[in-house]
């Protein structure tokens, strides 16, 4: 009984099979929910809270409440565009954004966000952290400057590759990633540039090496149209599944 | 002994398994002093995890570290009491007898010192932390004493026994600390309930069958009990005891867990310290009554990392209770009901009070809550139905399933039954352990321990409620002031925003980091705070934390983001001329302080005269 599954998004009904979460459904229908942690193809977590949107008037990440029908959501209002907006500023200033000297510029999910979403200012002072370059792999440069702490490789390497290269450490605004090696240094895991997780980053830290700035500015992924337009790349892989577990 | 047979004897003393890389962390760390990349190395290979995952949980917590701090570590408790009672003027003193900055570590490797989040020695304060060992009642004398042994390089051991003495200070006990009743009492009353009804026979002439009905109506008696009393949890959420233990009996599961929450973090409070000293069997036969409900085999106490010093006297109590037959198999004779308990360190984090994160830590894991639901009752420790409760609820539910539902009723208000200990610290003559029964009025907790003059209270914690004078008549209850048992009270004499920046630092240094909101915006409170405290804050920044905190609230994983404001809220409502008398009068003034930028060029010129400073503010103003 597929069509008693729908459920209210902005004044739209969306339809979903049992088991999709808001965000799969969401995105399925053809609906943006800004994100930057979730990826169609790992189990949601929920930490970069862009996709939060209220449902039945109560705040949830989207990305990890399933959805039930008849749901009211409200996700495209001004009070919740402006607290995205605050927190793509509050990942802005937390590390060392500098979008003109980036290899991911014009296909970094944080940057075409920030234009989705008018981000105009940093708002906050920037923190500028330290946080060194590893260039110590043949082929794969990591800028921890640019990284967002969505994740996303942690989770492709646990699950995708079996090699566990990635992975958190410290706490709180000292909280970042490690590589799986007693001297910290890429070059001594077995990270390798067909692994999944080399392919995940959405912003500009995991960047091979020997290939910069190759497309010109103008074709860039999200030169053509704001990310919300590009919805199709973040459909649930099938439908109805919630991704690996 | 080599580095690597000290990780040995560590690892196979908890069988190389890696749910238990907080204690094997913990016991290497005490063994060789600090977790090097080599050591880490070593664990991750004995226990057979990526390196990296050993590494994650390592950086996580404040008391692992990864970097060598010296021989003699000493941590200065920071909570506001403690500053009351003067800790930054005596560890400023400390740092320079021994030629040493806060944070650093002496250049030879000797001695570092720096501050930690309140080691719930408030009642007893400036109190630090010497290698994890606590130490009550800094003075200047006792400095001047231990700069000169850590100089000698005196074993801790060796060092005046007077100075590690935790008092009690019990002013005012009530049914929880006055309790006299035998080990066990709880346990026999408990399995008699399912016997009662029934014709005497020996457990041995009993079938199986038999033993177990009789031991379901027992639990199902006790439980009843439980819930009758209408006990709620005491570690601040207040969620109905008897209708967790239920939901935790009735979740399918293969094997389940009883989680004494010991991880007492919250600023201020230090009541769980006191009965985990006064009262350790009658919390442990808590647990073991919720065991014999729930059906659990195993349980833990989970005791924060500030209270290492407890861990003999709690394993030997346990000991003595195995012995007793009220701990391990065929407890008291019941054939078939197995449960022990086993007390898990922490090792510094705040957010482990949080029950989802404090099984993560269980588990070897970083600290970080779980996405809920599903709850713990439903999938908790390594994804059984586990029961969490706080040190104070099993220690009532034990009375409870001594002396019934209806006897516990009697204390109390309607609606909040039972007794509730508070930590009474700051402006007062008799800090210490109060236990009142619910419904108290904060006047009279103001007047028993002798405050005088008082601005302020804040209950429960920096996460909880500020009162100001007018409030004093409310009450101690779940329906009117709700607290986790931290009272800490301010005289007039005291600067209200100065509590408040302690807390919102607070909030910053614990924050886990998991969520944006609160991993970016507990530091720019920070930030906007010490903004303020510098004197160049504006209203601005005043919309700016209302601003930060609708955002904090409402997208936060966890409630550390969800209350991290609410020093800031309460105080500006209530003590607005605090924040006010320091404010600029213009609308905005940035944060960057050009003239202060300029001290790193002042100081290589070794210049400080007023043709190296910029205008200073004041000077525009006149």
């Amino acid at each position: 009984m597929s069509e008693t599954n729908t459920f209210i998004l902005d004044d739209q009904e969306i339809p979903f099979t049992p088991g999709q979460s808001v965000m799969q459904a969401a995105l399925t229908a053809g609906v943006f929910i800004p994100h930057l942690c979730y990826h169609p193809e790992f189990r949601p977590h929920g930490s970069c809270k862009l996709c939060t949107v209220k449902i039945n008037g109560r705040p949830a990440t989207s990305c990890t409440t399933p959805a039930a029908h008849g749901m009211e959501v409200e996700s495209n209002t001004p009070e919740i565009l402006d607290k995205r907006r605050t927190l793509l500023q509050m990942l802005l200033v937390e590390g060392n954004h500098f979008c003109p000297s980036c290899e991911k510029s014009g296909f970094c999910k944080l940057q075409a966000l920030g234009y989705e979403l008018g981000v105009m200012t940093p708002r906050f002072n920037l923190m500028y952290p330290t946080r060194p370059v590893d260039a110590s792999h043949p082929d794969v440069l990591l800028d921890f400057n640019r990284c967002i702490l969505c994740e996303l490789c942690i989770r492709a390497s646990t699950e995708v590759d079996g090699k566990f290269v990635f992975a958190l450490s410290g706490r709180g605004i000292k909280k970042h990633l490690v590589v799986n090696a007693e001297s910290g240094r890429l070059a001594d895991t077995n990270f390798s540039l067909t692994d999944k997780a080399a392919q995940v980053c959405p912003v500009g830290v995991i960047l091979p090496k020997r290939k910069g700035f190759a497309v010109p500015y103008g074709e860039r992924h999200f030169d053509d149209a704001p990310i919300s337009t590009h919805v199709d790349e973040f459909k649930p892989v099938m439908p109805g599944q919630g991704g690996r577990s | 002994m080599k580095n690597s047979d000290a990780i040995n004897v560590v690892l196979k003393r908890h069988g190389n398994d890696g749910t238990r890389l907080m204690q094997i962390l913990r016991e290497t760390q005490e063994a060789l002093g600090w977790l090097s990349p080599a050591t880490l190395t070593a664990i991750a290979a004995g226990v057979k995890w990526p390196r990296s995952r050993v590494e994650s949980t390592a950086g996580f917590y404040s008391f692992f570290h990864t970097e060598p701090l010296g021989r003699y570590r000493v941590l200065w408790s920071d909570n506001i009491t403690d500053r009351m009672l003067g800790n930054m003027d005596l560890m400023q003193a400390m740092c320079e007898k021994l030629w040493l900055e806060p944070g650093r570590v002496s250049a030879d490797g000797l001695v570092s010192v720096d501050t930690t989040s309140c080691t719930g020695m408030c009642d007893q304060g400036p109190a630090i932390l010497v290698n994890y060992r606590a130490i009550t009642h800094m003075t200047m004398e006792r400095i001047e004493q231990m700069v000169e042994l850590i100089h000698n390089q005196t074993p801790i051991e060796k060092w005046p026994v007077e100075w590690f003495v935790i008092e009690d200070n019990i002013r005012r006990a009530d049914i929880l600390l006055t309790n006299a009743m035998p080990p066990g009492e709880a346990l026999r009353i408990s399995f008699a309930r399912g016997a009662a009804d029934e014709v005497e026979t020996s457990f041995s002439e009993r079938s199986w069958h038999e033993s177990m009905q009789a031991s379901d109506i027992g639990a199902s008696a006790t439980l009843d009990e439980i819930k009758k009393s209408a006990l709620r949890g005491r570690g601040g959420a207040g969620f109905t005891t008897g209708l967790k233990w239920e939901a935790c009996h009735n979740a399918p599961g293969r094997t389940r867990y009883v989680v004494c929450n010991a991880d007492e973090g919250e600023p201020g409070t230090f009541k769980d310290r006191v009965l985990l000293t006064r009262q350790p069997d009658l919390i442990l036969e808590g647990m073991t009554v919720a065991a014999y409900i729930i059906g659990a085999s195993k349980g833990f106490v989970y005791l924060r990392g500030e209270y290492r010093y407890l861990l003999e006297p709690l394993n030997a109590v346990l000991a003595k209770r195995r012995q007793l037959g009220l701990l391990g198999e065929n407890i008291l004779g019941r054939e078939g009901f197995n449960f022990d308990i086993e007390v898990h360190l922490g090792a510094g984090a705040y957010v482990c009070g949080e029950e989802s994160a404090l099984i993560e830590s269980l588990e070897g894991k970083r600290g970080v809550p779980r996405n809920r639901p599903p709850y713990p009752v439903t999938n908790g420790f390594l994804n059984q139905p586990t029961v969490v409760n706080n040190v104070e609820t099993f220690a009532s539910a034990a009375l409870i399933a001594a002396k019934g539902g209806d006897w516990y009723r009697s204390f109390g208000s309607a609606r909040s039954t039972g007794t509730k200990i508070l930590s009474v610290s700051g402006d007062c003559e008799r800090p210490g352990i109060y236990e009142y029964p619910f419904g108290v009025t904060v006047r009279q907790v103001l007047e028993e321990c002798g405050a005088h003059n008082t601005q302020a209270v804040q209950v429960s914690g920096p996460s909880g409620i500020c009162l100001n004078r007018d409030e004093f008549d409310r009450r101690i209850a779940f329906g009117d002031v709700p607290t986790a048992g931290a009272f800490m009270i301010f005289g007039q004499q005291r600067d209200i925003f100065e509590v408040v920046r302690n807390f919102v630092h607070f909030f910053a240094h614990e924050s886990c980091g998991f969520c944006t909101p609160c991993r970016v915006g507990t530091t720019l409170l920070k930030n906007l705070v010490d903004k303020i405290a510098d004197g160049n804050g504006t209203r601005t920044d005043i919309d700016e934390i209302f601003h930060l905190n609708r955002l904090l609230q409402t997208t936060a994983h966890c409630g550390l983001g969800h209350t991290a404001c609410n020093p800031l809220l309460y105080t500006l409502e209530k003590f607005r001329p605090a924040y006010e008398r320091r404010l600029k009068l213009l609308k905005f003034v940035p944060a960057f302080d050009l003239d202060a930028a300029l001290s790193q060029a002042r100081q290589m010129t070794g210049r400080d005269d007023a043709g190296a400073h910029l205008e200073t503010h004041s000077e525009i103003a006149q």
